[in-house]
This record gives C-alpha cells, sequence and structure tokens, in this order.
C-alpha cells in the first residue's frame, strides 16, 4: 500500500503541471467560500446589532398601558383613556411575587428653552427604577433621589441629543433649563443608547413623576401614569406575572373577567424573540444561497477532474501497469481534487475575511462579524465538496482497463 | 512447474458480426533464467500474447501459471501485486510518465510497492548508475534522447528486482546504435543476474540477440526454437 506523503506529493505535482487550470478551478471554491463567510458575517452582525439593540431597550419587561377611550362610538388610540394611577404600580409592586422591578412613566411632547436655544422633545415622567428598568445609565451628574419626588423637585435629566442641541459644548449640570413655562435644573445627562429604529433613544428630557403631574402635564385626571412597566426575573416566568397583573388590576378596576378591561399588557420578550428569529431566518437565507455558489464551485472540480482522468488516462496505464492498485489510482485523483478545494478554501478564507471587513465600507448599517465557526464550517464544506465532487472521477479513473489505457493516445 | 507456464489460451475478439482469435490455442512455458524472443507480424497474435504474460489482458479460455500462481483467478488488486513485484515492463513508447524526473520515475514502482522515500532514492539512483544515467536524475522525459528515456525505463523495470522482464519491442524507435546499446545490456543482465526476459520484436537482427526464439502466425505458435536452430533454418 502507497504511503499518504508520496500520494500527497504525486497530487501537488500534478496541479503543479497545470498551474492555470488548477487556479481557475480553485477560484470556483475561493469565490464560494469567500461568499459564505461574507454572508455569514453579515448575518451574525445582523443578530448581535439586534441583540444589543434589544438589551438597550431593556429585557424582560412587561409595558402595562390604559386601554383605548371611546368618544361617541369613536375609538381612539391605546393610552387615551388614562386609567392606569400611581396606586395601581404600587399594588403590584406589593402584591406580585418574582418582581424584579416596578416603574411608571407618563411622558409627553413639550418645548425645551435654554438661553435662546430650543428644542421640542419627549419629557418623561418617570419614577427612578424606570432608568433601571431601561437600562438608562447616568454619564455624568446625578439620579432623581426619594427626596427629589417626594418634594416635587424641578430637576431633570437629559438625554444627549437634547444636551447636544440646547447646550452645544456647554456643561448642561446646574443649569436652568424651561420645560414648557416651568424652569427645571438640569442634574444630569444620560449616557447615549443610540437609535432604536427610527426612534431616537437620546432624544429626552426625564424628570419626576410627581412633579410631572403636579406641574408639567396638567392632566384632568390627577395621579394617573400612561404606564406600568414591570421587570420580571427571568423570561421564562414573564407570562405568569402578566396573568397575575391582569387579575389584580382587573380587581382593582372592578372588572369582570369577561368584560373588555381598560387596560392591556404587553411582553416584551414575545417581541424580542419574534424579532430575533426573523434576523436568524435571513442570515440562514443569506448563507444557503451563499452555499449554493460553493456547490457550483464543486462543479467545476468534478468537470476538470474528469477532463484530467481523461487526458491522463495513458498516464494511469503506465501506473497500473507498474503495479499500482485501482484504490492508488482512486486516491491520487481524490486527493487531487481534495487539494484543489483546500487550497481554494484557504484562499477563499482570506479574501471572505478581507471582504467582510470591506462591506463597512459600502454600508454603514451592516455590521458584519466574523466567527470562528463559520470559517471552519465554510472550509469543512468545502472539503466535503472536494471529496464529493472528487469522488466519481476518481472513481472513474480506478476503473479504468490497464490495457486499454495504455494504449490510449 | 516453469516459471512461466500458459495452456491452450485461446483469446476472441468479437467486432460485429466478425470474430478472430487473437491467440489460438497457444501453450508455451519458460524456465528461469531464459532469454526469448517473441516474433511475427502484426496481427499475429505477438502483442496479445505479451499482455497476457504481463497480465494486463486475460484470455478468454486456457490457463496462465505465473509462479505457480494462478493468475486468471486473482482479484485486479492482487494483479496489480503481481505486475509490481514479479514483472518489469519495457515498452517501444518508453511510457515514462511525462513532466516527471527521471529519478521520481525511477521510484514509481517502489511508492507501489511501500517502500519509505529514503531507501527509494538510494535504489533508484543505484539504478540509475546502472544504466549508465546518475547524471540526469533530474532530467525530465522530454530533456532526454530516446536511447536515455528507453534506459529510464529499464531502471524502473529493473528497480523492484522483479524475475521476469517483459520488453515489447523495446528498440522500435531506437536507431540502430542506440538498439545495439540496448541489446547488449538485455543480454548482459540476463548472463549476470539470470531474469528471465521475453522481448516482442518483429526485426530478425534483435532476435538474434535471444537464445530462444518463438515465432507467431495467425495467433498460433509456428516455431519454437533454439537460437542457433533457427539461424540454420533461415539459411536453409
Amino acid at each position: 500500500m502507497i504511503d499518504f506523503s508520496s500520494t500527497l506529493k504525486m497530487a501537488l505535482n500534478s496541479l503543479k503541471v497545470n498551474k492555470m487550470r488548477s487556479a481557475l478551478t480553485s477560484l470556483g471554491i475561493i469565490i464560494g467560500v469567500s461568499a459564505v463567510i461574507i454572508m455569514l458575517a453579515i448575518g451574525t452582525g445582523a443578530s448581535e446589532k439586534v441583540q444589543k439593540n434589544m438589551e438597550s431597550m431593556g429585557s424582560n419587561i412587561l409595558t402595562v398601558r390604559s386601554a383605548s377611550a371611546k368618544s361617541g362610538g369613536v375609538r381612539m388610540g391605546v393610552g387615551t383613556k388614562p386609567s392606569l394611577t400611581d396606586s395601581d404600580a404600587k399594588a403590584i409592586a406589593r402584591n406580585i411575587e418574582g418582581l424584579d422591578a416596578v416603574a411608571v412613566l407618563s411622558s409627553e411632547n413639550k418645548q425645551l428653552m435654554y438661553g435662546n436655544q430650543n428644542w421640542s422633545s419627549t419629557i418623561y415622567g418617570i419614577s427612578p427604577q424606570y432608568l433601571y428598568i431601561k437600562n438608562y445609565e447616568i454619564e455624568y451628574g446625578r439620579s432623581f433621589t426619594p427626596d427629589d419626588l417626594q418634594n416635587y423637585a424641578k430637576v431633570a435629566l437629559i438625554g444627549s441629543t437634547v444636551a447636544n442641541e440646547l447646550f452645544g459644548d456647554l456643561n448642561p449640570i446646574n443649569k436652568t433649563i424651561r420645560i414648557g413655562n416651568v424652569p427645571f435644573k438640569v442634574i444630569g445627562v444620560l449616557k447615549s443608547k443610540g437609535a432604536s429604529g427610527p426612534f431616537d433613544q437620546d432624544d429626552l428630557a426625564m424628570i419626576p413623576i410627581t412633579t410631572a403631574q403636579k406641574k408639567v402635564f396638567g392632566t384632568a385626571f390627577p395621579g394617573t401614569v400612561s404606564q406600568i412597566l414591570v421587570k420580571g426575573l427571568d423570561a421564562d416566568s414573564l407570562d405568569e406575572v402578566s396573568n397575575q397583573i391582569d387579575a389584580l388590576l382587573r380587581t382593582r378596576h372592578k372588572i369582570g373577567r369577561t368584560q373588555t378591561k381598560d387596560f392591556e399588557i404587553r411582553n416584551s420578550a414575545e417581541f424580542q424573540e419574534k424579532m430575533k428569529s426573523t434576523v436568524n431566518t435571513f442570515a440562514v437565507l443569506l448563507a444557503s444561497i451563499a452555499s449554493v455558489s460553493l456547490l457550483v464551485g464543486g462543479i467545476g472540480i468534478m468537470n476538470i477532474m474528469l477532463v484530467s482522468v481523461t487526458e491522463r488516462t495513458k498516464e494511469i496505464g503506465i501506473r497500473m501497469a507498474i503495479g499500482a492498485r485501482a484504490s492508488d489510482i482512486r486516491w491520487q485523483f481524490l486527493i487531487e481534487s481534495f487539494l484543489l478545494s483546500m487550497i481554494g478554501g484557504l484562499i477563499g478564507v482570506v479574501t471572505g475575511i478581507i471582504g467582510a471587513e470591506s462591506v463597512r465600507l459600502f454600508s454603514a448599517d451592516l455590521t458584519p462579524s466574523i466567527s470562528i465557526s463559520s470559517i471552519f464550517l465554510s472550509l469543512g464544506f468545502s472539503a466535503l465538496v472536494g471529496i464529493g465532487f472528487g469522488y466519481y472521477p476518481a472513481h472513474k479513473a480506478s476503473l479504468l482497463n490497464p490495457i486499454d489505457a495504455l494504449r490510449y493516445e | 512447474m516453469a516459471l512461466i507456464e500458459i495452456k491452450h489460451a485461446i483469446k476472441t475478439y468479437v467486432t460485429g458480426d466478425d470474430s478472430f482469435n487473437a491467440l489460438d490455442d497457444v501453450s508455451l512455458s519458460v524456465e528461469e533464467g531464459e532469454f526469448v524472443a517473441i516474433m511475427g507480424a502484426s496481427g499475429s497474435g505477438k502483442s496479445t500474447c505479451m499482455n497476457m504474460l504481463g497480465t494486463l489482458d486475460k484470455p478468454n479460455s486456457g490457463s496462465y501459471y505465473l509462479d505457480g500462481i494462478d493468475v486468471l483467478n486473482l482479484s485486479s488488486e492482487k494483479l496489480a501485486d503481481i505486475r509490481n513485484l514479479k514483472i518489469g515492463f519495457v515498452f517501444q513508447g518508453f511510457n515514462l510518465i511525462s513532466r516527471t524526473t527521471a529519478l521520481e520515475n525511477v521510484e514509481l514502482p517502489m511508492i507501489y510497492k511501500g517502500i519509505p522515500p529514503e531507501e527509494r532514492k538510494k535504489r533508484a539512483r543505484e539504478m540509475l548508475k546502472v544504466v549508465g544515467l546518475e547524471q540526469r536524475e533530474d532530467h525530465m522525459p522530454n530533456q532526454m534522447s530516446g536511447g536515455q528515456q528507453q534506459r529510464v525505463a529499464i531502471a524502473r523495470a529493473l528497480v523492484n528486482d522483479a524475475p521476469i522482464i517483459l520488453a515489447d519491442e523495446p528498440t522500435g524507435n531506437l536507431d540502430t546504435k542506440t538498439s545495439i546499446e540496448i541489446m547488449e545490456f538485455f543480454v548482459n543482465l540476463n548472463k549476470q543476474t539470470g531474469k528471465t526476459i521475453i522481448l516482442v520484436t518483429h526485426e530478425p537482427d534483435i532476435a538474434e540477440y535471444c537464445k530462444r526464439i518463438v515465432r507467431f502466425k495467425d495467433g498460433k505458435i509456428i516455431s519454437d526454437q533454439s537460437k542457433e536452430e533457427w539461424i540454420k533454418n533461415k539459411q536453409q
């Protein structure tokens, strides 16, 4: 039996003899492997981006909103009928177990002013836990204290977009801005979270919920809030918590089990799961399209190997005459096609990495991320392609009758 | 039993409705150390006989024992081993592998025998020296003359120390001077190492170097004589 290193050397030798042809054949695999790596990188990048967005929005959150108001048969949007109150939030925090945090929120659009600058933004009246639940961090300055809430303090946290628009390069801390007509002292600036879809998460100002209710929003229903946010301990318990909140609020609002309720509960985990699976489907789709080109590269290898077997029929005859077994011939050709695909695969990995990195230059929205597993996956796939498509030509070569092969001109 | 023992071999080729016997009841036995010329016109069956001797082709009926082995009932893998270990081929067209150096060509039978690379190189160099080509080991076949190529082919045939050398018109593509050199090499080889050499030729001048002459016509052996008898008959 022939040793492996000698077969390898023979195979390399015959690839060297037809350099141009070998290079062109490998090109199919190079393109295929590059395409798979680039597409997987784009897919992985996209799902990492979505994952990050999700995390910036906070996870395991139930949002309770007041339901739509009905005005003479015309139904208004969600939250138009203020039915939720501070005490609902307190009741939830008190009565339901397995919660991480509860916060309330009311928001309205208002004009913000500082000096001669003004900017329209969303004002969030919040309880301090809101910052924790939504993963907002203070870039500099301080957060709200319980005293601020109790004393209806006129203090505000502003997002980085607002800070830029109103203050430019100035330090906003301890400056006084006007929200509507009410003066507020800026006590802190929030760390930038970037955009979530079309929604700029940094274009906002936050004030204590108590101050908002009493001095800014001027609602006809004192003590109401537009949302209660509940953070569960983990994604699995959210459904159960949601059911408990539903039951609790129905009791508190005196709504029977069959009646239409005046609030609604949304589970962020469901939405996040959907979003993730959409992105994953998209990534798998991209990779499958790319792997078709790898398959086409494999067919190119088979094509060239068949030509090579026919062209070298005489050589095969000579080898058989001096003692090559059919299996030796099969190995020789199989290793040749394997080498073609592996050389192509290795070059393809390099060009794929370069390609994936240069995708950034074309589009800022694509954030390709190359994983080691995608490199091994595409290399493994190209090895399989080399062996799979090389087998038939190699087998054909091994079946040649030595006397016919020797006579072949 | 003789080294080569063929009995009642028949090889029939069918083309359309016609069929003809390339070998028509051929029996031949060759002892170890013989130097045999197989002669005949083209189409006489001498090449078919040679291919059968080399286990490259099988007769439709008959038997063939090589060194006591019933080769007609061996698998193709075993036949490959027989060719590798027991037979050295020398062809009319040299049949070296192109774009492969003289040394690598000579190494080839040893690769299939499974000899480690270092020893392979050493023995291939020794063999090239025996045929007088030690200076040419890095030359490709197309960089060598016909005579040099044939000597590389002979080195390749000898390198596994096979007991039988089968030479099919080994001088057919060579000029007279080179032909004489090659034939003298075969004569010495037979004399010094006792290797059995069977040589196919249609040239009486070449056959005269051999010790025994077997003549084919229409698939049959028409004479089987020692060189002396053959020369005597020719003159009559």
